[in-house]
């Protein structure tokens, strides 16, 4: 039998289930693979090493059940997403030390499966970024390539997942931060719908976009987690009162018909000048393999995607600016040494955010600010709709739609600093999926020459995650792609 | 797109950030770049076309108001910097 760290999040289902080892071999495989490759990689900020085998004692003592399907097995949350019990500091020097006392809804419902926190994953502070590197605790390192950034924000979850660290991570995606780590890690990662998930106990960025997603090694241990964290909750009032298929159990079925019947459009929009060559080709083979598949492909226009970079630059950081007013250094987190209440919110805040959450800050604020409320976010908002009429035509004519994930492979740490927009535009083909509020998945179709994976995006409509798992599915069982692993 | 210094200084005023100068020069010239790429959207005209201000597909239901519990008063204080008699303290507000 392979090491235990090498199975897939249904493989170890299946292993725990027929008694082939218990939780606690399972969980301590984790922990050892992450005390030898965490110093190479800091995927981590939080672990919880002593907690963890208590709980798969625990499991192993009660056994598997019916109601328990993640019974045992390990996984990892990003840092933006409260667990009871765990600091939560969102990558930021503001949180420092800060100890939610209440879970997330979407790691509550995991847990009440049985899956056991092992511990919570780098991210650029408060969600903001495309590489870890505004993280204040350090940079993650890409597994298949050390001095890569592994993409971000929840570059850490993907991290973990692609150096099988973990089996399957929690993220974050407001513009991209679950499919563009994903996409430069070589796992699969799902941004649900807008409202398919609950924020409650998620680190509010920008409110009207932000959704809690998942990574794993293949479309199946995606749905897995997805359908057990989805659905309505009354925390949170923007959460979807719809039925969740089982798409984890469907695929199954779906597989003999391949893609038959399933048009999909590709935006030529999505193919630009400057992206690299080799995630052109690679994006454009992998369409071809769903052709091949039974589906029927045709090229389709969404012509108001160059736009969706400054909508987002400004409706991102507008609600940034108000949801990161609460952190004054008056009821959590450190508060700067100040004789009066005014420098304590100056001081506090000047000193504990880092540079890239201060720029958005300032961009939001100016953006909402009297004079420039019209032309600035009442201009994006408007903007915003056009972007979504654009999804809404394409998928009368379409059911899916296919692209590359980011104009790139990973690229090097370091080489954005001091240039914030060269680093926003790394998010070109994920932010307008963002902010129609549409679920995409990414997973692995090649690698380049530098034997960095290549990313493709799949969109579907509203709610129609179910089409993004079958699809990915189909492809993943007749390619190999995400079943190649970085030499670490 | 230019930005005065005293307009970042106004920004972060607004903001609650203290910035040192050599912060307010940075990012003056950083949001001039990020705001002369904005002004991309000026180039649509966007006269009839109405606002979207959520993603969300659909109607959001209602839940009834009534009062349930929540978190204790020692779970909401524990996080806190300094406090006092079961309240968050701060410096004083007026002289």
């Amino acid at each position: 039998m392979p090491s235990l760290t090498e199975l897939s999040l249904t493989e170890m289902q299946t292993g725990l289930r027929e008694g082939q080892f218990p939780s606690r071999e399972l969980v301590q495989a984790a922990l050892d693979r992450i005390d030898s490759l965490e110093p190479s990689l800091h995927a981590f900020l939080h672990l919880a090493a002593e907690s963890v085998l208590k709980q798969a004692d625990a499991a192993d003592h009660v056994g598997v059940t019916g109601q328990s399907p993640l019974y045992g097995i390990p996984i990892a949350i990003k840092d933006v997403l409260t667990v009871d019990g765990m600091p939560a500091t969102a990558g930021s020097k503001i949180l420092e030390g800060f100890r939610p006392p209440y879970t997330a809804t979407a790691v509550k419902r995991l847990q009440d499966a049985g899956a056991i926190v092992i511990g919570k994953t780098n991210t650029d502070e408060f969600a903001m970024g495309s590489s870890t590197e505004h993280s204040a605790y350090g940079v993650t390192h890409n597994p298949w390539n050390l001095s890569r950034v592994p993409g971000g924000s929840s570059g850490g979850s993907a991290a973990a997942v692609a150096a099988r660290l973990v089996p399957a991570a929690l993220g974050t995606d407001t513009g991209g931060s679950v499919r563009q780590p994903a996409s430069f890690c070589g796992v699969t990662g799902l941004k649900p719908t807008y409202g398919r998930v609950s924020r409650y106990g998620l680190i509010a960025f920008g409110s009207s976009l932000d959704c809690v997603g998942a990574f794993g090694r293949t479309a199946e241990d995606v749905a897995v987690i997805f359908e057990i964290m989805a659905g309505r909750d009354p925390l949170d009032a923007t959460s979807a009162d719809l039925p969740i298929e089982s798409p984890s159990t469907s695929l199954h079925s779906a597989q003999g018909r391949g893609l038959q019947g399933i048009k999909i459009g590709v935006p030529q929009e999505y193919f630009i000048e400057g992206m690299q060559a080799e995630v052109k080709e690679g994006t454009q083979a992998a369409i071809a393999q769903l052709e091949t598949l039974g589906a029927e492909v045709c090229e389709i226009s969404l012509p108001h995607t160059e736009y969706a970079l400054p909508v987002y630059y400004i409706l991102a950081p507008a609600e940034a600016s108000a949801n990161l007013a609460r952190f004054d250094g008056v009821r959590y987190g450190p508060r700067a040494e100040a004789d009066s209440l005014r420098d304590v919110f100056f001081k506090t805040r000047g000193q504990k955010f880092g540079a890239e959450v201060t720029r958005r800050i300032m961009l939001g604020t100016y953006a909402l600010s009297a004079g420039y409320y019209d032309a600035y976010y009442g201009q994006a908002q408007k903007v915003r709709t056009l972007i979504k009429r654009d999804f809404e035509t394409a998928f009368e004519q379409v059911d899916l739609i296919a692209c590359p994930a980011t104009p790139t492979t990973a690229f090097e740490i370091g080489v954005h600093k001091g240039d914030p927009l060269s680093m926003y535009l790394e998010d070109v083909f994920t932010l307008p999926a963002s902010l129609a509020g549409v679920p995409g998945i990414s997973f692995p179709v090649g690698f380049d020459a530098k034997r960095l994976p290549i990313g493709m995006q799949l969109i579907a409509p509203h709610f129609r995650e179910d089409l993004l798992f079958k699809a990915t599915h189909i492809y993943q069982q007749a390619t190999d792609w995400h079943k190649r692993k970085p030499e670490i | 797109m230019r930005l005065s210094l005293q307009e970042v200084e106004h920004i972060a005023r607004l903001a609650r950030l203290e910035l040192t100068d050599e912060q307010k020069a940075r990012y003056r010239g950083q949001l001039e770049a990020i705001l002369d790429h904005i002004a991309k959207l000026q180039e649509l005209d966007t006269k009839d076309v109405p606002p979207t201000a959520s993603a969300s597909a659909e109607k959001l239901p209602l839940r009834a108001d009534e009062p349930r519990p929540g978190l204790s008063k020692d779970e909401l204080l524990k996080n806190a910097p300094e406090q006092a008699d079961g309240q968050f303290k701060i410096p004083p507000v007026f002289e």
